[in-house]
């Protein structure tokens, strides 16, 4: 590209938005989190995709997560500017539904892949994987073997968490302890404690200090391996799979109702669980397919290690332990 | 804000009610009200929308947050103000140090680069696997540096806040009368003499205000006290104020913490201020000035030594982040997504300190003449009304904003202006830090000559305000773009795809495990910075004037 | 040798290059004058040190005191401003003369009282410089002047902020304690009546040289054109 013409365009860019809306094409607005649409994330391929058949233009408007998007979605309620929601997940779909602003989705799902069975009428998944420690071989040659192993291990490895507060996997490994040890939590908690290095605010934190080197161990999921095959060509990185299971986390899509673009949005959601989106996933967001995409799935995913239980509370339930779980968390963990 | 305050007659001044003020005045004034309008709307909308009620936090919980917000903040500043005297002290003693200007230069990165950068930059010297722990292992030591809890967290905010605080003291030591100098060496006065004569004075009128800005950085601090403090146990207010508005969607609850958080830090900076006496801090034109006292080998010595630790532990993780940037550079982005997000960063950073520099300038006017006026405490209301971007919470601003815009407005139209605005918002308490005391200076040169000889308006401006003024109205500028530049916040709260800057591009790449190509992308933001930095002050700042 | 020897010392300020050559007698008051930037106060900057010359020497009494620091010099310099500092009362300012650090013996304490009797300003040792007039003020100064006993004083421009009957009555203290003390004293000055009331020599100083020397009645009747400008008759 010339110098001139990444100029203009850019110019265009910042000063014209509006004006690149008013083409003749009805917009459909998707809000997600923006490492979805960054461009590594599955974000423009999906939008190329998309637009090639739908004479239809995608609107992204990329908040920082998914529970920015919910909270932007609960201040906006009916006057929210969006069609489609993408990016939450399972932890958070039973609030965004009490919202009232979702749309059934309408779309055939039987023929999704899932380590459970998918019954819910608003969202549609479209990516999942597990929550897991991933550890650097170089660092930790006897990994623990269980959940049961890190928590109670003494002299354990150092760990680099994230907060439940601020962060999806920080969340899930509350629910993971949560459905592990219900009752008991707190005392796996504090037995994990001091193997704690730190509890970083989000997950591109932990992640980078754990390849900075400050500790053996981070949370992240077991597909995260599969990054540094693929790109960097290493095996350096290993994610645990538990005998107690790891929990999972679904990320889901949603239309609200009420949409101008109500058939657009719905076609939008079909669209994201057909083959040809689902193809585009793992190698983006580095997430399991929710449905069988065959030989499209890189080797490096079907040799990951995977989990015998999969474990994953129900929205509703997973909602009704939230803030409670997460007390006890704080609690455990303050002292 | 009471009008009537402001229209009540001066003890000084002939031109005493509104009719007789300029018009930059009223402007400001007018900037003030907006501000102050603003920030009681959203906080109104906000406590509204919550139903009045608020649930959910336990005094025991908020307890142990306050006391814990204000225990690392207390001791970030003290810290802090601990190695910026003596920095600030090694370096107006030396003004020909070699690379001192570099020096200087390199006090405007930290202030702006990404929080995650800075603590990657931070935890690649003093973590676990950091530097230090290469430089003990090297020397046949097994010890090993943790700085996870307390440490870390006050380490990080020294490297975040050290540099401003030296760029914002330095210029008060050239507001020194180059005779009191003369009369110490004359004297025979040594170090210590000189310190407790010379420059405790200064430092008691110029800390108070340096250590408010520093104080409301890291008591609004949060990815910090998260990811270095090691645990829950390092929860500040500003993540309780994030779980209510973001998690718990408790809009009331948020309302009311962030509320807490302006009354403590508006609090403390009125009190300051009030005991504080208000005086004009001199020349900002001249950073060089002889020094008598720094010419001794020893107290060069002492200096070279200082400058040389301080420029180590500012330089060693920025270091650390260039080995990074250029060992990532084979999984950079593209040249076309980079230069694309460069170019936005820019135009966006330029624009955010052009109105920034401009609001503090009206503002900075508006304070000096109500001063002038004696009105006093109107004044003070309008020093306050332009920090609030330092009070209040963003996650307050931006959540306020959307949810007053809701069925209004189409904010997402506006990204654009908003990020613009939203920046120049944040921006501003420094542009006041910069413009506030020289403008002083300059009034108490100029106004009484400027009055006698009837030069108003545009040709004061051109003949007498500009020139002496441009050189802070450069640092000014600079500053505010450059805080712009690295903005964060502002443009993910409008999340419009066309608006990527490097800032979110590096976000990006390390939400998609592009830890190598996001270094790079640091790299080139700071050095833009650095430059965009030192040619914006020179260029609008012009030569230093001897 | 003169007392005070200014021997071919050299300085560069801006594009000014200066040369001087000036010798002082014992016991005399010496008036500098010349026009705004021809380098007055850059020569007594050069004697009391704080500027250093690029080349030549100055002697004071026999002794090259031209690497000396500025409190090692047998001078001591008053300015136009600044000469108290602001926070510190009238007593901590004169004391400062004694000790640089103000650890003040009781007779110590006693010698700054009579210092301050000698310039009239007995009952003043409480005040602050803010609560003073200009003429207290350099009085003040002047105080501890006298107690650092160094035996050349300079003044630079130090009055020129007071009015005429002031300013005479400041001259006749510095020509009192001149006598008392045996005192050389140095003053840049404007003022050519002021040279002729006060100094037994004057030296006319323009673009960064002294051009002539000598009585000051026989300098300021001199007909060379520079001084004649400058004097405007």
């Amino acid at each position: 590209m010339q110098l001139r013409d990444l100029l203009l365009s850019t110019l265009l860019a910042t000063a014209a938005i509006p004006a690149a809306w008013a083409d003749e094409k009805p917009v459909l607005t998707v809000y997600t989190y923006n490492s979805f649409t960054s461009e590594w994330g599955p974000g423009p391929v999906l939008e190329k995709a998309f637009e090639a058949t739908c004479a239809c233009d995608i609107n992204w408007v990329a908040l920082e997560d998914g529970a920015a998007l919910l909270a932007r979605l609960k201040l906006e309620g009916k006057n929210t500017k969006a069609d489609v929601v993408l990016g939450l997940d399972t932890n958070l779909t039973a609030e965004a539904k009490a919202t009232g602003l979702f749309a059934p989705h309408g779309t055939d799902v039987s023929a999704l892949k899932l380590p459970i069975t998918w019954a819910d009428a608003d969202f549609v998944p479209y990516d999942w994987g597990y929550f897991a420690f991933v550890y650097d071989s170089e660092k930790l040659k006897d990994p623990p073997k269980s959940l049961a192993d890190l928590v109670d291990g003494k002299d354990g490895p150092k760990v680099l968490l994230e907060d439940p507060r601020t962060s999806t996997p920080g969340l899930g490994l509350v629910m993971w302890m949560g459905e592990v040890y219900g009752e008991k939590a707190a005392a796996a908690w504090a037995g994990l404690k001091p193997k704690i290095l730190t509890v970083s605010k989000g997950w591109s934190e932990a992640y980078g200090l754990f390849t900075q080197g400050e500790a053996p161990l981070v949370l992240s999921y077991t597909t995260s391996p599969a990054y540094h095959q693929i790109v960097e060509k290493t095996d350096r990185y290993k994610a645990l799979v538990f005998p107690e299971g790891n929990y999972m986390q679904v990320e889901v899509a949603g239309a609200i109702a009420g949409s101008a673009h109500a058939d657009l949005a719905k076609s939008f959601l079909a669209f994201l669980i057909s083959p040809e989106a689902q193809k585009v996933i793992p190698t983006t967001n580095y997430m399991y397919p929710v449905r069988d995409i065959g030989a499209d799935l890189p080797p490096e995913f079907t040799a990951l290690p995977v989990p015998e239980k999969s474990l994953l509370l129900p929205a509703d339930e997973a909602a009704k332990h939230r803030d409670d779980w997460i007390k006890t968390w704080v609690e455990a963990v303050s002292q | 804000m009471s009008m009537a305050a402001g229209s009540r007659p001066s003890r000084r001044g002939p031109a005493t009610g509104i009719a007789g003020w300029p018009a930059t005045v009223l402007t400001g004034c007018g900037l003030a009200a907006v501000l102050v309008v603003a920030a009681v709307a959203v906080f109104a909308l906000l406590l509204q929308a919550g139903g009045g009620e608020i649930a959910g936090i336990s005094t025991y919980y908020l307890g142990k947050v306050l006391a814990f917000t204000l225990w690392q903040a207390l001791l970030s500043v003290l810290l802090t103000l601990l190695a910026a005297i003596p920095a600030t002290r090694a370096l107006a003693r030396q003004p020909h140090f070699p690379g001192r200007s570099w020096l200087l230069q390199l006090c405007a990165l930290p202030m702006v680069m990404p929080t995650i950068v800075g603590i990657f930059g931070v935890v690649a010297v003093f973590g676990g696997s950091g530097y230090l722990t290469a430089a003990a292992t090297a020397f046949g030591s097994d010890w090993r540096p943790h700085i996870y809890g307390l440490p870390g967290i006050l380490i990080a905010h020294v490297f975040f806040n050290l540099p401003l605080a030296i760029r914002l003291l330095l210029p008060a030591y050239a507001a020194v009368p180059a005779e009191s100098w003369r009369l110490a060496a004359q004297l025979g006065m040594r170090g210590r003499d000189v310190f407790r004569f010379i420059e405790m004075p200064l430092l008691r009128q110029q800390l108070p205000g340096i250590a408010i800005i520093v104080f409301m950085l890291c008591f609004t601090t949060f990815a910090v006290a998260l990811t270095l403090g090691g645990g829950p146990a390092a929860t500040t207010l500003e993540v309780a104020i994030y779980q209510a508005l973001r998690f718990d969607f408790d809009l009331g609850l948020g309302a009311m913490l962030a509320l807490l958080q302006v009354v403590l830090c508006a609090g403390g900076a009125w009190t300051v201020w009030r005991t504080g006496r208000e005086m004009a801090m001199g020349s900002v034109t001249r950073l060089i000035i002889r020094r008598y006292d720094g010419a001794s080998n020893a107290s060069r010595l002492v200096d070279y030594s200082l400058i040389l630790l301080v420029s180590l532990f500012l330089a060693l993780p920025m270091a650390a982040l260039v080995q990074k940037g250029l060992s990532g550079l084979h999984a950079a982005a593209s040249v076309a997504s980079l230069s694309k997000a460069a170019l936005i960063s820019m135009a966006l950073g330029l624009s955010g300190g052009a109105v920034a520099t401009l609001c503090g300038y009206l503002l900075a006017q508006a304070r000096q003449s109500l001063m002038l006026l004696g009105h006093r405490r109107m004044a003070m209301l309008i020093g306050l009304a332009g920090r609030l971007g330092l009070f209040v919470s963003p996650m307050v601003i931006g959540t306020g904003i959307f949810l007053a815009a809701s069925g209004r407005i189409d904010l997402y139209d506006l990204a654009v202006p908003g990020v613009i605005l939203l920046n120049a918002v944040m921006a501003l308490p420094f542009v006041l830090g910069l413009l506030e005391p020289a403008m002083a200076t300059a009034a108490e040169r100029h106004d009484k000559l400027c009055a006698a000889l009837g030069i108003k308006g545009w040709h004061r401006w051109r003949e007498i305000d500009w020139p002496t003024l441009r050189r802070p109205l450069g640092s000014a500028f600079a500053f505010a773009s450059v805080i712009a530049m690295g903005d964060l916040g502002a443009i993910a709260l409008f999340g419009s795809q066309d608006l990527t800057n490097l800032t979110l591009l590096l976000y990006g790449q390390l939400g998609a495990y592009r830890l190598d190509g996001a270094a790079s992308t640091a790299l080139l933001l700071l050095a833009l910075t650095l430059a965009t930095y030192a040619i914006l002050e020179r260029w609008v700042g012009g030569r230093e004037l001897h | 040798m003169s007392y005070i020897e200014i021997k071919g010392v050299e300085f560069t300020y801006e594009d000014l290059r200066m040369h001087f050559d000036l010798s002082v007698e014992r016991g005399e008051v010496m008036a500098v004058i010349g026009p705004s930037g021809a380098g007055k106060s850059t020569l007594l900057a050069l004697v009391g040190g704080f500027e250093a010359a690029l080349a030549g020497r100055i002697f004071i009494g026999g002794a090259d005191i031209t690497d000396l620091a500025p409190d090692a010099r047998p001078v001591t310099t008053l300015f136009q401003d600044h000469n108290l500092f602001a926070h510190l009362n009238v007593i901590q300012n004169v004391g400062l003369g004694l000790h640089p650090g103000l650890r003040l013996t009781p007779s110590e304490r006693e010698q700054v009282s009579w210092a301050l009797g000698e310039v009239g300003l007995t009952g003043f040792e409480e005040r602050l410089p803010g609560q003073l007039s200009g003429g207290e003020r350099q009085r003040v100064a002047i105080a501890r002047c006298i107690l650092r006993k160094r035996p050349v004083l300079m003044l630079d421009e130090a009055f020129a902020a007071l009015g005429p009957a002031l300013r005479r009555e400041m001259l006749e203290l510095v020509l009192s304690l001149r006598t008392q003390k045996g005192l050389t004293v140095l003053m840049v000055t404007h003022d050519p009546a002021d040279a002729l009331f006060a100094a037994d020599h004057t030296a006319f100083i323009a673009i960064g040289k002294v051009i002539t020397s000598g009585p000051t009645a026989a300098v300021l009747a001199s007909q060379h054109p520079t001084i004649r400008d400058y004097l405007g008759t």
